[in-house]
């Protein structure tokens, strides 16, 4: 295995170009901060790390656009903006995530509700090809219409299209007003639920009487820990209550009910037979409620057992796209859905 | 290569399906009337099945086939194909479900865009994205489009409030993607598809995000000497951290147009107006509302809509712009670039002294919140060259908003009008790489061929390798 940093997208061209020609497998990775998400792949000939791929490109301040290269810490870049008074919407739901695996893994937080997610604020992207090809799609002015929308493409493709190198966002400024409350709340920028106890917090970004400066110490955070089960469950709006409903010890539930996605977790220490039928349950629960149950994050002896996506509608389709962008499967096979 | 008209005998009950020339005239072009082509068959299907077998007959015939909604996009996307079946998707028109409680409506492709609005305002939400055609527009077209809108600078477009599809793909298959639900799992196919101008297959049913009716709305009216001072004021409403529903500039020319076609009433004298719109929580609204008022300082008169009526009125001018340009010249071309916002005065500027160059006049009408311009390029066809001329403005026009880092189109799309600019603003591995997810869709290039790509690849072709450019046959254009 050889691992490789490349300092530039041109460098990162070559050295798939290179990857390509030889028929290697590649893993890329960013910070490793979900190195146990989803079905880990087979060692990679050649694993590209993001690490040297560090830094703001432009910050039109005025236009509410930044280009940053992949690499990048979230924090890091908000630090940045922040001196502007600005803000990249996007919650750090891991600590120490790079931009690159925040957009690659599509996670997204509390703010959902306010701003959306990735694909709501990536307006351009500089990708590497499986085949060492550099292509960009949109640009960095926020209405753009012109081609396919490849960012939404890349956005959750977990590294098995390609190499994202620089992604161009679009900003908002941080607001004047923060404040949480209690209960559901009329404009609310998030609204957070934590069950069982199915304690409702939302954020308020305006002027409020009452109310507390700082979020419950579960908010934004994803209830597992480390070696833990995690699953993403998403429903339409009207069934959020029916979903917390399944929150039960040693599960817990928590999430945007604003919005209809949440996540449950379970202890590492809970018996993988239990675990597996908790999912089983959960994904019934989230069908009903008109979404789905992903497994985000198992120890393997639960993977054995379980389906990590359950049905995966137009699944044909991005089988087809990942064999154009990657006819020899070379890129993280077999850890996305249907075995891509 | 003709096509046999007999092609969907069986397919389609007798009076969905139009082979008369004189009818098929009437579909000979969309918004975009400058290109025109008869096509060879026109299906009108009632359901998702009747399209799924309209669509599986041309895959198998090898015939191509062009969807069209309510023909008003303005970049000739729904052009037919001379020997293709034009596949209109207005008579699938009912909204099938308001679910309230979900914040969602799912629709046939052929609902008009303002119905959805209407429907869902008695329970206090609202369709957001809000085309200036949205009271003929449909779902479908939209989807197809990306459409946006005045008020897509704080809501966002097309592309953000779907979220859920059904599509006939390319080989004449259902698929149901997403629904009611965010995040579905897998590839972004939703995201993918929004915006692919029908080269990716046809929607038949449309699950959209309905948007809860702001608290307060307050719509200021400005005018300025000057267009710089009028972008002065926009960047710096921005540059105070306050993201308004819209903001909306026209220049002098555009003015008179609209006060020629619709007596808007906006003050006499002005270089420039601008409508500047807030909503929200309605303490959060007076807030902004006083910040704008102090950042509006070099307009020389500020009105405040004091009802819905006035409000109605200060859009009214706005929204009827394009049509209204007609009042001022026999003929027109509405062009749609975008560029960083912060670049607008100087694009202005150069905007002028290419209008002058050439003998041409431009009307401005533009998102100025987002950077979207819409020049109206005026022209008389009856004076000899001048059609060229007002094309080169055009054309020079898109150049400029490439130049300072913008895009080819903000809203209209790419269709048959701008694929030749397409190289211009992406390379030819950005283009193939497009391509690829054309294939994985439509491996046949049978769905709406000839449109926003240049130089379309072979599906199976080694990556790089083009064919000449492919012309759409038996085009008019006039």
């Amino acid at each position: 295995m050889r691992v490789v940093a490349p300092g530039s997208t041109q460098e990162a061209a070559a050295l798939l170009g290179e990857a390509a020609e030889n028929k290697q497998t590649v893993t890329i990775r960013g910070q490793g901060t979900k190195q146990d998400w989803g079905v880990p792949p087979p060692p990679a000939e050649l694993v590209v790390e993001t690490r040297n791929l560090m830094g703001i490109v432009e910050h039109a301040a005025s236009d509410l656009v930044v280009v940053v290269r992949a690499g990048t810490l979230l924090r890091n870049l908000q630090q940045e903006l922040s001196l502007a008074r600005q803000q990249l919407a996007l919650d750090e739901t891991v600590p120490g995530a790079s931009v690159g695996g925040i957009v690659a893994a599509n996670t997204s937080g509390p703010r959902r509700l306010g701003y959306g997610t990735v694909r709501d604020l990536l307006i351009g992207v500089t990708i590497v090809r499986p085949d060492g090809v550099v292509a960009r799609a949109g640009g960095k002015v926020v209405k753009n219409v012109a081609g396919y929308d490849l960012c939404k493409l890349f956005t959750g493709s977990v590294g098995t299209l390609g190499l994202i190198t620089e992604c161009a966002f679009r900003l908002h400024p941080i607001a004047r007003h923060r404040v949480f409350v209690s209960g559901r709340a009329p404009a609310a920028t998030a609204m957070e639920v934590d069950a069982p106890g199915g304690e409702v917090v939302s954020l308020l970004e305006r002027a409020h009487q009452g109310g507390r400066e700082t979020a419950p110490l579960w908010w934004g955070r994803y209830p597992w820990e480390p070696g833990g089960v995690g699953v993403k469950l998403t429903c339409a709006l009207s069934k959020v209550d029916r979903i917390v409903a399944e929150a039960r010890p040693p599960l817990t539930i928590r999430g945007s009910a604003g919005t209809g996605v949440l996540y449950a977790g379970l202890p590492g220490s809970v018996e993988p037979e239990e675990a597996a039928q908790a999912v089983s349950r959960l994904r019934v629960a989230a069908h009903e409620a008109g979404g789905h149950a992903v497994v985000v994050t198992a120890p393997a002896a639960v993977r054995e057992l379980i389906d990590m996506w359950g049905p995966v509608p137009g699944l044909d389709i991005m089988r087809r796209i990942k064999a154009l962008f990657d006819p020899d499967a070379r890129f993280a096979p077999g850890t996305f859905v249907g075995g891509i | 290569m003709g096509v046999d008209v007999s092609l969907l005998d069986g397919v389609l009950p007798k009076d969905q399906i139009i082979s008369d020339p004189r009818e098929l005239r009437t579909y000979e072009c969309d918004g975009l009337a400058r290109y025109r082509v008869t096509p060879a068959l026109v299906a009108l299907p009632r359901t998702t099945e009747e399209t799924a077998r309209v669509v599986k007959a041309c895959a198998g015939a090898g015939v191509p086939f062009v969807a069209r909604g309510s023909g008003t996009g303005l970049s000739g996307g729904a052009l037919p194909h001379a020997d293709g079946v034009l596949i209109v998707m207005a008579t699938m028109r009912e909204i099938l479900e308001l679910a309230i409680e979900d914040e969602r409506a799912v629709v046939q492709p052929g609902v008009i865009n303002l119905q959805v609005t209407r429907e869902a305002t008695s329970h206090g939400y609202y369709y957001a994205p809000d085309p200036s055609s949205q009271q003929i527009c449909s779902i479908g077209g939209n989807v197809a489009e990306n459409s946006g809108g005045a008020h897509c600078l704080k809501y966002g477009f097309t592309t953000n409030h779907v979220t859920g599809l059904e599509v006939v793909t390319p080989d004449g298959e259902i698929v149901r993607l997403g629904g009611k639900a965010m995040d579905p799992p897998g590839y972004d196919l939703i995201g993918a598809f929004v915006g692919s101008e029908g080269t990716l297959g046809i929607a038949t049913e449309v699950t959209v995000r309905l948007t809860r009716l702001p608290e307060a709305v307050r719509t200021v009216l400005a005018a300025f000497h000057t267009t710089d001072a009028a972008g002065a004021a926009v960047s710096a409403i921005i540059g105070a951290g306050i993201v308004p529903a819209a903001i909306e500039m026209m220049d002098a020319l555009a003015i008179e147009a609209a006060e020629a076609a619709v007596q808007c009433g906006y003050p006499l004298g002005a270089g420039a107006v601008l409508i500047v719109e807030l909503d929200g929580p309605a303490e959060l609204v007076e807030e902004q509302l006083a910040q704008v008022h102090r950042l509006l300082g070099e307009a020389f008169e500020v009105r405040e809509a004091a009802d819905d009526a006035e409000r109605a009125l200060f859009w009214k001018g706005r929204k009827s712009a394009f049509a209204a340009v007609g009042r001022i010249s026999p003929d027109y071309i509405v062009q749609d670039g975008v560029i960083p916002r912060t670049a607008l005065p100087e694009v202005l500027r150069r905007i002028a002294s290419l209008g002058e160059e050439h003998g041409i006049r431009v009307a401005n009408v533009f998102h100025a919140g987002d950077g979207n311009l819409h020049p109206l390029v005026l022209f008389d066809d009856s004076v000899e060259g001048a059609a060229e001329r007002a094309e080169v403005v055009s054309g020079a026009i898109l150049d400029l908003c490439l130049e300072h880092g913008g895009s080819i189109t903000g809203e209209h799309g790419v269709g048959v009008d701008k694929s030749k600019y397409m190289p211009r603003m992406f390379t030819d591995e950005d283009l193939d790489t497009m391509q690829l997810v054309r294939c994985a869709f439509d491996p046949l290039g049978l769905s709406n061929p000839g449109k926003v790509f240049p130089t379309p690849r072979l599906c199976g072709e080694v990556p790089g390798r083009h064919r000449g450019r492919q012309e759409i046959p038996e085009v008019q254009v006039f």
